[in-house]
């Protein structure tokens, strides 16, 4: 059996990190299983640039971001296994992988970080009516094929969604030379970034369709077109208002979700609203030694935080693995209300620390001009005007660890916005 | 005088501007909230240019492909121009990040570089 103490899951941008952490923390044996055939993860798709702003203060490309970690990976003793996928995980933290050179390998370890990233919600998540003909895929699916593998998906497309991924590749195709007709949209607003509205659809005068879906596919081999619908304001199709737009492909950008099936197999509690682990401050989840970070844990807009947020559980596991257990089984809890859709972490461990705590949460509405405030026991502990709060911004917080002191186990801490 | 409404996209905060233009010379910016927005709206108005990403297809590379960027940002109306030299170019692995595939694209003095191995 092989013998690791620290083995991750994934080795795009938060498993990268997270083993770079706990190396430089001083983990002598670590492996990351990638199930890819290279490092990076989705990284390697997203060919356009705008990542590393807040990390390395320069604009890079997802590649250019990646190879600066897998760089360093490779000057360490950091044992790499691609096209390697973990089945499972076992109580005592062993992990079984597989691939083809090795066959199925039983690993023991001392702690796990799972980084497995996110996955598109695809077609079935969202129940469109219609026929089954090649041509509807997630945006994603189409960037790697027009940026890794060197395909077109096709000539005509609709997207459905306005997430950032679906406007990058409304671009992307149009570049490439096909003619991307619209951009539906669910919602009254978009999902997406207002610098990617302006400059993916309306350097193109690419259509952004609020408050419309998809409510028929039609094709047999292919899709030849689709229905749209205008949706009230309970997102229900209104009936008269549907229309054909003839097109080769529908386009899916519809949101994503953390991929905890490995997760959730060895009982993991998850989050309702994120989909991801319930962790504490150190990422460290309810099965001891196994920790989450990055888009398995919430779904994050820049990569910057996700580098940010998996050296945290790197540097947790490592304490974990040394026996430096600063862990304590005495928690509080975080809870977003008023306007507050979730807080990562969602458990603050009460102990000898003297580091802050940084509270990450996303808002459920676009506020203007209002009030982050955190309360405990009916006191304000945090205050801060904020100009602009929107659904697709993920903010964060930092709370003092003065102000983590005489709470009682079980206690909850408060995060709401007000105005 | 010729007013421009514009979104900024020098950062995610998307602040609504407006600019004001006399003979091609932007004379006032209001509506942002830093010197960047005013930057960005003076750039708009008189020489729009955007980062420009694609890929040029490779011979010998592990995959058919391999990921560019613009040095510098493009002008905006010589983006389609810039494709039509990038979709006729092969190259040959091996290809490291940073490798200049095109060296002044277009006539604008901008380098076409690598940004993946392959």
């Amino acid at each position: 059996m092989l013998k690791y103490d620290l083995v991750v899951v994934g080795g795009g941008p938060a498993g990268m990190a997270a083993a770079l952490k706990a190396k430089e923390c001083g983990v002598e044996k670590i492996l990351i299983c990638e199930r890819d055939e290279t490092l990076g993860g989705i990284l390697e798709q997203c060919i356009h640039t705008g990542f590393g702003l807040h990390y390395f203060g320069e604009e890079l490309s997802g590649p250019e971001y990646a190879a600066r970690f897998i760089e360093q990976i490779e000057q360490t003793d950091i044992d790499v296994k691609v096209n390697t996928m973990v089945l499972d995980i076992t109580t005592n933290n062993d992990v079984i992988a597989i691939n083809k050179d090795d066959g199925l390998m039983e690993i023991s370890s001392t702690a796990i970080v799972l980084a497995m990233g996110c996955r598109e919600r695809p077609r079935g998540a969202i129940s469109i009516p219609g026929t089954r003909p090649a041509g509807v895929m997630t945006a994603g699916t189409a960037q790697r094929y027009a940026n890794i593998q060197g395909y077109l998906a096709g000539k005509e497309v609709v997207i459905l969604g306005s997430g950032d991924i679906g406007l990058i590749m409304a671009r992307r195709m149009t570049l490439e030379g096909a003619k991307v007709k619209m951009v539906c949209e669910l919602m009254p607003y978009s999902g997406g970034l207002t610098r990617n509205i302006v400059q993916c659809l309306e350097d193109f005068d690419i259509p952004l369709k609020l408050s419309h879906t998809v409510t028929q596919i039609h094709g047999d081999d292919r899709v030849e077109g689709v229905t749209i619908s205008k949706v009230d304001s309970n997102l229900k199709p209104i009936p008269g208002t549907e229309e054909y737009v003839p097109c080769d492909t529908l386009m899916l950008s519809v949101g994503l979700l953390p991929e905890n099936e490995l997760s959730r197999s060895v009982g993991i509690y998850l989050d309702r609203i994120t989909g991801g682990a319930i962790v504490d401050q150190y990422r460290e989840t309810n099965h001891e030694g196994v920790f989450a970070c990055g888009n398995v844990l919430h779904v994050h807009d820049l990569v910057d935080f996700v580098t940010q947020e998996s050296q945290i559980a790197g540097e947790g596991a490592a304490n974990y693995i040394k026996g430096k257990k600063a862990f304590s089984d005495y928690r509080i809890h975080t809870k977003g209300v008023n306007g507050v859709r979730y807080v990562v972490p969602q458990r603050i461990c009460i102990d000898d620390s003297d580091q802050p705590v940084k509270l990450y949460f996303r808002v459920g509405q676009v506020f203007t001009n209002a009030t982050v405030k955190v309360t405990r026991n009916g006191n304000v502990i945090y205050a801060k005007k904020k100009r602009k709060l929107a659904p697709g911004e993920m903010e964060n917080i930092i709370i003092k660890p003065e102000d983590l002191q005489e709470f009682s186990e079980g206690d909850y801490l408060y995060i709401e916005v007000e105005g | 005088m010729e007013v421009r409404e514009l979104t900024c996209v020098a950062c995610p905060m998307g602040c609504q501007m407006t600019a004001s233009i006399d003979n091609g010379v932007v004379v006032s910016v209001t509506g942002n909230t830093c010197p960047r927005g005013k930057k960005y709206a003076e750039t708009e108005c008189t020489h729009p240019v955007r980062p420009l990403t694609t890929t040029v297809k490779v011979n010998g590379g592990k995959h058919p492909v391999v990921p560019v960027k613009s040095a510098a940002p493009v002008p905006k109306e010589k983006m389609f121009e810039c494709m039509d030299v990038l979709n006729n170019i092969t190259v040959d692995a091996p290809i490291k990040i940073g490798d200049v595939i095109v060296d002044d694209i277009c006539g604008t003095g901008i380098q076409i570089v690598a940004t993946n191995i392959d």
